[in-house]
């Protein structure tokens, strides 16, 4: 169970001054959680470096010279859930709230297919009332026919519904449990459905369970401590390789962004640290995905190519459609990197790698 | 030199695997200038529209043999669906199974290898199953009729070479179908131990793909294989422990009469 290794996880960040020689750590087969632990609490630059090469190595060997691209498309902002930290909040009483129908959804999926973009990721608020499961069910149908790689960002459903999306041309979830640490969790979520930690906890599991093929963890840095936050979602995420054997397991970093709310992130996050635990994870976990999205600076983003990076969101917009009409709806965040879809892929090309549009890992085959 | 093999006769017993290249444009040259003929394309990489210049479809040379993968199947019936879907769109009915057991050492599933296989020998195609080195399962393969096995060198990417030679060896001797060692070979000189060994044909794609040139370190793998080959077909000496004196020496020293 999770919970148990939550726990576990507990007792070795109360003992974190102990740390294994990093060293001794990167010369290992098998790295234990301590060993991990060890790495994200190093502050040497050197360390650094190095640990950037073995990265950089093991990505190249599990994940060949290629960065998968994708871009998501927001079809609703409405949102019964009150976190503090999000753009969608119902707090946020000024925002203009939108959902798509079909037709706006296909406009939206022709202008984004235009660039090349043959992923797409699904988002709404957490709101079954006005975007019920027959809504998202009824956007994965119609992206299915369109995109060979169709994953979702709503809320957290049934283990039934998402057996009934997996066979209608799901291939992914996307769901961050925010954070682990299950005060600070309590009190940034105050209402609504995202509310319960261990429902959300137990998403990917349900998913995966359902026939899902790949799903991806994230915890929002800067809301909670992020060595705990990093620490126990690169656990959970490991748990769940060992125990859907055949999944495609993913982690993804943002770091809290402004979004038109007043909330100040109560922990910095800054771009060594990132770094250091996107070189930690694949260190750790050698075969996972590590996604980095449009949150980051161009700076950051093409730095990142080759080192431990799998898969990067392009050309993204983060407010509700916005590819072929702009809503003027607000944003769930701000977005760094504006660039397009096609500046993007030349980046990645100059950089000596190719950039991967296609992914038919469920699409085809339901 | 050349391997007749899935109906076809092949010179250049390097098949190249395509996934992890950094550049697409890198297979035409190695179709033209190192005269490769195979090339393994995962289905589930495959963009259905031609002409949006990030098809492999519109980098493959016409003449070249694509062996499409069905990496992404968990199990035989997702296999056999990608295969099937494989084949109307490149239209090539040479498929390698790949239907993986656990991702962390990308290790095949022998058993649902062998259901999947039963089924596309059927349907007509040429089966390339991608497996654990197991003689067993190699034999039961064979019989069912496919058109080569494809034992693993060492786990996929590894870099390792040839890990489990007594286990090809028994397969190579054993089994009248072509062996392709496919995984594992991170060097050329792995690439010439397993030509030496007997293998028909070697994959390769991490080695390669990863490597500072792609187009020249296949060069290097294509040379290798060749050596490899050549000093097969030739016979290679015995090792022995202790130094053999050629023979016009030995003829003085064992030839002499009291």
């Amino acid at each position: 169970m999770i919970e148990r290794i939550l726990e576990e996880a507990d007792k070795l960040l109360k003992d974190k001054d102990q740390r294994n020689n990093i060293e001794d750590i990167l010369t290992k087969e098998k790295l234990s959680p301590k060993d991990f632990l060890s790495l994200i609490l190093d502050d040497d630059d050197n360390n650094l470096f190095i640990m950037a090469e073995i990265s950089k190595k093991i990505t190249e060997r599990y994940f060949g010279k290629v960065i998968n691209l994708f871009t998501p498309l927001y079809l609703s902002n409405f949102c019964i859930c009150g976190c503090s930290y999000c753009g969608f909040s119902m707090e946020n009483k000024n925002l203009k709230r939108i959902k798509l129908n079909t037709e706006e959804i296909i406009k939206e999926f022709e202008s984004i297919k235009s660039h090349g973009i043959d992923s797409i990721l699904l988002l709404t608020g957490c709101d079954r009332i006005n975007t019920p499961f027959e809504y998202i069910l009824s956007g994965v149908r119609i992206a299915k026919d369109m995109f060979s790689e169709v994953v979702i960002e709503v809320y957290s459903l049934e283990e039934e519904e998402y057996r009934i999306l997996a066979t209608n041309g799901l291939t992914g979830v996307t769901l961050y449990q925010e954070t682990y640490n299950k005060e600070v969790y309590k009190k940034l979520h105050p209402y609504g459905p995202k509310k319960d930690y261990y429902y959300r906890l137990y998403t990917q599991e349900r998913a995966l369970r359902a026939g899902v093929k790949e799903v991806t963890l994230g915890v929002l840095l800067g809301l909670n401590d992020p060595i705990e936050d990093v620490f126990k979602m690169v656990l959970h995420a490991e748990y769940l390789l060992k125990k859907f054997p055949n999944a495609e397991i993913s982690i993804s970093f943002p770091r809290f962004r402004p979004a038109g709310t007043n909330f100040k992130e109560a922990f910095k996050v800054t771009d060594k640290m990132l770094l250091r635990f996107i070189f930690s994870t694949r260190i750790y976990l050698k075969n996972v995905g590590i996604t980095l999205s449009t949150r980051e600076t161009p700076k950051l983003r093409d730095a990142l190519i080759g080192y431990g990076i799998t898969k990067m969101s392009a050309g993204s917009k983060t407010s509700v459609g916005g590819y072929a009409k702009d809503y003027s709806s607000g944003n769930q965040f701000e977005n760094e990197d504006r660039r397009s879809v096609e500046e993007i892929v030349e980046v990645i090309r100059n950089k000596g790698y190719r950039p991967e549009f296609t992914n038919w890992i469920g699409g085809l085959i339901v | 030199m050349s391997l007749m093999i899935g109906g076809k006769l092949i010179v250049n017993r390097l098949f190249v695997g395509t996934g992890k290249l950094p550049d697409y444009s890198v297979i035409k040259r190695m179709y033209e200038e190192l005269k490769i003929e195979v090339f393994a394309v995962a289905v589930r990489r495959i963009n259905l529209e031609k002409g949006t210049k990030y098809s492999i479809l519109d980098f493959l040379p016409k003449e070249a043999k694509i062996m499409v993968n069905t990496s992404g199947a968990r199990n035989h019936k997702e296999a056999v669906k990608i295969a099937l879907i494989g084949r109307e769109i490149t239209n090539s009915d040479w498929v390698k199974i790949e239907i993986s057991g656990e991702l962390k050492y990308l290790f095949p599933d022998n058993e649902e290898t062998l259901k999947a296989s039963e089924i596309l020998v059927k349907e007509g195609f040429k089966v390339f199953p991608y497996i654990f080195p197991d003689l067993v399962l190699a034999k039961k393969l064979e019989d069912i009729g496919v058109s080569a096995v494809m034992p693993l060198g060492s786990p996929i990417g590894s870099n390792k070479g040839i890990d489990c030679e007594t286990l090809l060896k028994a397969i190579i001797n054993e089994i009248d179908i072509p062996v392709i060692i496919d995984a594992g070979i991170g060097k050329p000189s792995h690439a010439a131990k397993a030509m030496e060994l007997g293998a028909d044909a070697v994959l390769i794609n991490t080695a390669i793909a990863t490597s500072f040139d792609p187009f020249l370190m296949a060069k290097a793998f294509s040379m290798a294989v060749s050596a490899g080959r050549l000093a097969y077909e030739i016979g290679l000496p015995k090792e022995q422990e202790y130094a053999s004196p050629s023979s016009p020496l030995a003829d003085l020293i064992r030839g002499e009469t009291k």
